[in-house]
């Protein structure tokens, strides 16, 4: 298939992609940082400069760095290697430098105005808390830049296409349509809160502001971009871990279809989130707990799909029994290794959703620290533990260096899957039995504490070790890119499949599908905000209490 | 191209998951009544302090029978404090907020809601034990968040038990 196989590195899309990556990475250390200060501060451990405000800042910089920035430039650059790897083009080099410096001011202003305490409102931003009008600026720049992104990928998708006018596109490549598909769906939401509430209302334009309206538009973003953290990490274990496991695709059509099913099924899903809102009829958010467990299947058949394609792997290395394959697998290799805890780690991660989106058992787990357990397994290992993976992978082919410290570079994903296991696990129990997230101190108002004290003592454990695997995490990255050994930069390869798509079919129609999944956002959220803006409804003026 | 055996297997299997989930899920709402708290009414935040049910809410008992708790989350603080209720008697909180978005969480219970400006979140509860129990603000508030701690005192006799 053309683009297999291909040689990026030292050229100038190769430098794009490793800026993207850099910047990635540069906010994932600052937010790491936040990460153990928080740890340690529920646990009421007692540090210098240990403090509400510095407390409820770092939640705000940790959130944002993580969830928004570190994710979409990450993502951003491994699509933009994938794309040149795969189809051997990317069309628009300058709109996309355009969209890296608009993501990368926008960014810059929003996380000044964290750091400077001026928007300690956390990535999730309800209203009518108000942050610095820049805040709501730079995270729209952020979303604009990305737009950008996700118009070059597109455009180097429909040139190859004319070229190609019968093949299907590369399974990685189809993998990442799907997700920019899902993205423009998922940020139109936010662009509406943000164009049409919280700017104009942060700048003073209007003095009220609708929670509800503004939470719905959140959510339907919210959900989403969960996907949009998630099919990134499987473009990665279908296509590459295969490869680098030394075996096959297992199915490709039904990758195909998996991707399909997120791009229909990720959007409509929003209410999961609402359940405890007001505002909102029972009804409605039973019909969105429908399309979210609808969305558990395509994981389902990737967890199939990704394990028979590692047993391939296995059995062509000669192993015969029924697990013995497992052994076989490149364990010492910190790709696989961070890939493989990532896969583990999602089989947790998938029944805490479960559980999460069973509307009338939610009461019991709504907002304690039962969901920081939660994300924590899912975007915070599913996904972060992957690209950290990716990155020992992306380094090499794209800087044409050799991973330093490749010792340290094993040891991390381990240090990172067992630090969560510590820290996920207490918070989870903790949720349970009624920590709720994002308090300052575990002892709450020195009322409670006692069902959960050595929890949060254990979670802190947790958050060191997680600190620990970090900075080996940015130390590997710092060593390869300013004192790697200089190599020849290896090819992008691809796993083939066991049975290759040679031919464009049902799963391929991007352009039909993303029909599909408009009209289901369309029905999934007319009527409700529709019936919710003809209500007559009181709005909030800002609140500044930080 | 066919689809592997034990993946059809698999995928089945998967699929009859998610159909079980949503059954029960939907059986237990229609059957038991078990839904979220989805209460719709609106409410006007800026003159809430003189609002006749949320300006100084009080623990009342309606015509029906019915006992209504009545809660104003406000930083950093739950209104009336200490809320006394009866043992064994439903209990309909209807809270809302005075300023930003609070969290309603009866802790080791899952009377959990959303208290948020312009609107009035409800629910009814039912406590089965007597005691104290901590009411925690679990969405972030304000620089105080993590001290809004209210209480419910649930009794064996106070309300005048049915």
């Amino acid at each position: 298939m053309s683009g297999q196989g291909a040689v990026i590195g030292g050229t100038p899309q190769a430098k794009l992609a490793a800026t993207h990556i850099a910047v990635a990475i540069a906010a994932f250390g600052v937010a790491s940082c936040m990460g153990v200060l928080q740890g340690l501060s529920i646990a009421d451990i007692d540090f210098p400069m240990r403090g509400e405000s510095l407390y409820y800042i770092s939640v705000t910089a940790h959130g944002v760095l993580m969830a928004l920035v570190f994710t979409t430039f990450f993502i951003m650059g491994l699509g933009y290697a994938i794309t040149q790897a795969q189809l051997g083009r990317l069309v628009g080099l300058k709109t996309a430098w355009l969209g890296f410096w608009i993501a990368l001011v926008g960014t810059v202003g929003a996380a000044y105005t964290i750091l400077t305490g001026q928007s300690t409102v956390l990535y999730t931003f309800y209203p009518p808390m108000q942050a610095h009008p820049m805040f709501y600026i730079g995270a729209t720049m952020l979303v604009i830049g990305s737009w950008l992104w996700g118009g070059v990928v597109i455009a180097s998708y429909l040139s190859w296409k004319r070229d190609h006018p019968t093949q299907p596109v590369p399974m990685a490549t189809h993998g990442f349509i799907a997700t920019i598909i899902v993205w423009y769906l998922a940020t139109t939401g936010v662009a509406m809160e943000m164009l049409f509430q919280l700017i104009p209302w942060s700048l003073g334009w209007v003095e009220t502001i609708d929670p509800i309206v503004a939470r719905t538009l959140f959510w339907w973003f919210g959900h989403p971009l969960v996907y949009f953290w998630l099919m990134p990490a499987y473009v990665l274990w279908y296509t590459v871990l295969p490869k680098i496991a030394g075996g096959r695709l297992f199915s490709d059509k039904l990758a195909r279809m998996v991707f399909i099913l997120f791009v229909i099924l990720s959007t409509p899903v929003g209410f999961h989130h609402q359940l405890s809102d007001p505002g909102i009829s029972a009804n409605w958010k039973f019909a969105h707990t429908i399309t979210t467990f609808a969305i558990l299947f395509p994981s389902f058949v990737t967890a199939f799909t990704v394990i028979a394609s590692l047993e391939v792997a296995g059995r062509l290395k000669g192993a015969k029994g029924l697990f013995d394959w497992i052994g076989t697998l490149p364990w010492k290799d910190p790709f696989f290794l961070a890939m493989a805890l990532a896969i583990l780690s999602f089989a947790f991660g998938g029944f805490g959703g479960a559980i999460n989106a069973a509307y009338g058992m939610n009461s019991m787990v709504h907002n304690t620290a039962w969901i920081m357990g939660h994300f924590h397994v899912t975007l915070g290992t599913t996904s972060a533990l992957t690209f950290m993976g990716a990155t020992y992978w992306l380094m090499p082919r794209l800087l044409g260096r050799q991973l330093a410290m490749p010792a340290l570079a094993r040891i991390q994903p381990w240090l990172w899957f067992i630090g969560m296991g510590i820290f996920s696990t207490s918070f989870h129990i903790a949720g349970l039995r009624g920590l709720p997230r994002r308090v300052y101190s575990g002892a709450l108002a020195g009322e409670q504490g006692g069902a959960w004290e050595s929890l949060t003592q254990a979670g802190a454990i947790g958050g060191v070790v997680l600190f620990v695997s970090a900075i080996c995490f940015v130390a590997v990255v710092l060593g390869t890119w300013l004192g790697g050994k200089r190599i020849e930069a290896p090819a992008f390869e691809f796993a083939t499949a066991l049975e290759p798509v040679t031919q464009k079919g049902l799963w391929d129609r991007f352009g039909l599908w993303t029909i599909v999944a408009i009209v289901l956002v369309i029905l999934a959220y007319a009527y409700p905000l529709i019936t919710l803006l003809m209500t007559p409804r009181f709005g909030s003026p800002p609140f500044q209490p930080f | 191209m066919s689809v592997d055996k034990y993946e059809r297997i698999w995928m089945w299997g998967a699929g009859d998951l998610v159909v079980m989930f949503l059954a029960v899920i939907g059986i237990t709402a229609v059957t038991q009544a078990i839904h979220p708290p989805s209460h719709i009414e609106t409410i006007n935040p800026a003159t809430i302090h003189e609002h006749p049910e949320f300006g100084d809410p009080q623990m009342r008992v309606d015509p029906d029978g019915r006992i209504v708790v009545p809660v104003t989350a406000q930083m950093f603080a739950f209104w009336p404090n200490p809320i006394e209720v009866p043992v064994n008697t439903p209990i309909t909180f209807r809270i809302t907020s005075a300023d930003v978005v609070h969290g309603f969480q009866v802790v080791g219970t899952n009377a959990n809601a959303m208290a948020v400006p312009g609107y009035v979140s409800q629910f009814t509860y039912t406590f089965k034990k007597t005691g104290t129990y901590d009411i925690a603000c679990n969405e972030y508030c304000g620089l105080m968040h993590h001290a809004m701690v209210g209480t419910v005192t649930v009794t064996d006799n106070a309300g005048g038990q049915r």
